[in-house]
């Protein structure tokens, strides 16, 4: 179900936690396995379950609940662009628009090659280097104007 | 401008890739503090006191005394008992934290290790927000360090002193920056908040005692041992002790951190930000992270940034996210924007939260829209009692407070949206 390099994460992960409290590593045990799929299938979140020795409900609750979770498939990347107050001050909601512009879609939506999901995000703890965007939930993105967005998506597409 | 005595930022260098490391914070006189607590083996209680005396108020928001939250972990206890460290900022304008775990981590080991000793916790946990990876992976790393070069581990220093700190890393839910959701979490959990009483000193982390300190409260605590904490007091003002990073975000020229005595006027502060982008007016201010009231800019220059005076001035210091705004800001537009944050973060276990941060987002979201009614801003007074004091955390209150500063101070810029149905900015 997962790689055996997952796996070991997941059990490097697990070993931070007192023995019977295995279910502390179910965040991460999701996000590994969401980095390995590109999303969370209900048998992968079953599977998680069973490692962890959780109710696959226990399960479904954390992935819904936390937002940089996906539960249907997204794009190639993932680009999350953050437009809460301090970004929007400082052209949070340019750099989204442009994105739109750019790749032909709207938030929640993918681009007709299937390489590109927009998100629009909430705080992501970087309001100092607006507009900021996320790729993938892992590579956070500072200063991004229209110049830096076309860079970045042209390193993409590559 | 006031060249001032640095507690966490000093000397740490973000352009030099190597400035993080173990090595270059062993040079900053990195780890001195734990050395000297175990050599001359200090008792627990008298670090605690050493503490007290600093004045050191929690960092992540609410600003209670930080010995004094130290002194309900009880002494007795024979099980384990957890410290945790709140990592996960994301309060809107709030970015300090992410700066002192990735350009001085070892800062906050050190602070945690010292926090695990006196109140006698064998195992941490640093909870960091999920949208900073790189910056978990380099706690990931800084751990790893301490522990090869003995500070953390078993018998640290050869002491019979032993602390295990892991990293746990979110993913995505402001309201895990709640402390008792933030339990919730570790333990694999929704991050809903739980009732307090008990409190985590008494019941917290798989109900075990616990204590949890915001990141930059950790930090502090170093400097305050190896220097005192009389002298730590001595750098802010009284009841207002030390020194505090401000993250500065919106119109101004230079926005980042800028750590300071507590006390420095708001004006000084501003001038250190580079001053207003174009040189435009300071139209509000938010001096505490979003869920603050907002101050007009007129109130805000003549205020100093520390918590007494920033209460009276009628906003709080918050975690110490100054939002500015000029003079071409929508106050409704920005209200809106907020309001949909705490609709979106709301965990959904109360409903006066649950169901009014919706209410209050879709009224401001008509007004801004041009189709305001002229009740809607009694209604939103209305909705802003009825969520205020009646939820298990502060969520509600924190959706509830920037509505009723906005109609105070901007009210006039709300009534001319709901007559004009546009803008008048």
């Amino acid at each position: 179900m997962l790689s055996t390099e997952s796996l070991e994460k997941i059990n490097r992960e697990i070993a931070k936690y007192p023995t019977d409290q295995k279910q502390s590593a179910v965040m991460s045990a999701l996000a590994i396995a969401q980095d390995e799929k590109g999303w969370l299938a209900t048998e992968t979140m079953d599977f998680i379950a069973k490692y962890l020795g959780m109710p696959a409900i226990a399960v479904y609750e954390v992935a819904t609940f936390y937002n940089m979770y996906n539960l249907k498939p997204v794009g190639k990347y993932k680009l999350t662009v953050c437009t809460n107050l301090p970004c929007a001050l400082s052209g949070g909601n340019d750099a989204a628009n442009y994105l739109k512009q750019k790749l032909g879609v709207g938030f929640n939506e993918t681009s007709a090659d299937g390489l590109f999901t927009l998100k629009e995000g909430e705080c992501m703890g970087a309001c100092g280097d607006a507009p900021v965007l996320l790729v993938n939930n892992k590579q956070m993105c500072s200063f991004m104007s229209n110049e830096q967005i076309d860079q970045l998506l042209e390193e993409l597409r590559k | 401008m006031t060249q001032s005595v640095q507690v966490i930022l000093a000397d740490v260098n973000p352009t030099d890739p190597e400035n993080w490391r173990l090595k270059s914070y062993l040079k900053r006189d990195g780890y001195a503090a734990l050395k000297k607590i175990i050599a001359n083996k200090i008792p627990p209680e008298n670090v605690i006191e050493e503490v007290k005396k600093s004045a050191l108020r929690g960092r992540g928001g609410a600003g209670f005394p930080t010995g004094l939250k130290w002194s309900f972990m009880p002494r007795q206890y024979e099980g384990d008992k957890y410290l945790v460290c709140n990592s996960d900022e994301g309060e809107p304008g709030t970015f300090k934290d992410r700066d002192i775990m990735r350009y001085n981590p070892h800062i906050l080991i050190e602070g945690m290790a010292i926090a695990a000793y006196a109140m006698g916790a064998k195992t941490g946990y640093n909870y960091v927000h999920g949208e900073i990876w790189e910056t978990y992976e380099r706690m990931e790393e800084a751990v790893e360090e301490a522990r090869l070069a003995g500070f953390l581990g078993n018998n640290i220093l050869g002491s019979d002193f032993s602390f295990q700190l892991y990293n746990h890393h979110g993913y995505g839910a402001y309201i895990c920056g709640e402390e008792t959701a933030l339990l919730e979490s570790i333990e694999g959990k929704k991050g809903q908040p739980r009732f307090k009483p008990p409190f985590p000193a008494s019941y917290g982390l798989y109900g075990k005692p616990t204590t949890i300190n915001n990141t930059e409260t950790f930090a502090s605590v170093p400097w305050i041992i190896r220097h005192g904490g009389e002298k730590y007091l001595q750098l802010g003002k009284p009841n207002n002790g030390g020194t505090k990073i401000f993250s500065i975000s919106g119109h101004v020229n230079k926005p980042g951190n800028y750590e300071v005595p507590l006390g420095i006027p708001f004006a000084e502060l501003l001038e250190m930000a580079g001053g207003m982008r174009g040189g435009r007016k300071l139209k509000g201010c938010i001096p505490g992270g979003s869920s603050m009231p907002v101050l007009p800019g007129d109130v805000m220059m003549k205020t100093d940034m520390d918590y007494d005076s920033i209460a009276k001035a009628g906003s709080m210091l918050g975690s110490g996210a100054v939002i500015i705004m000029d003079d071409t800001t929508c106050m409704v537009r920005a209200l809106e924007r907020l309001s949909y944050f705490y609709y979106e973060e709301s965990c959904g276990q109360c409903t006066p939260c649950r169901e009014g941060t919706g209410w209050l987002y879709r009224i401001i979201n008509r007004i801004e829209h041009g189709k305001g009614r002229p009740e809607d801003l009694d209604l939103l007074d209305n909705l802003a009692d009825n969520i205020q004091g009646r939820t298990i955390c502060a969520l509600g209150d924190a959706a509830a407070m920037p509505v009723r500063a906005m109609l105070q101070h901007f009210r006039d810029e709300f009534v001319y949206h709901i007559e004009h149905k546009k803008c008048m900015v």
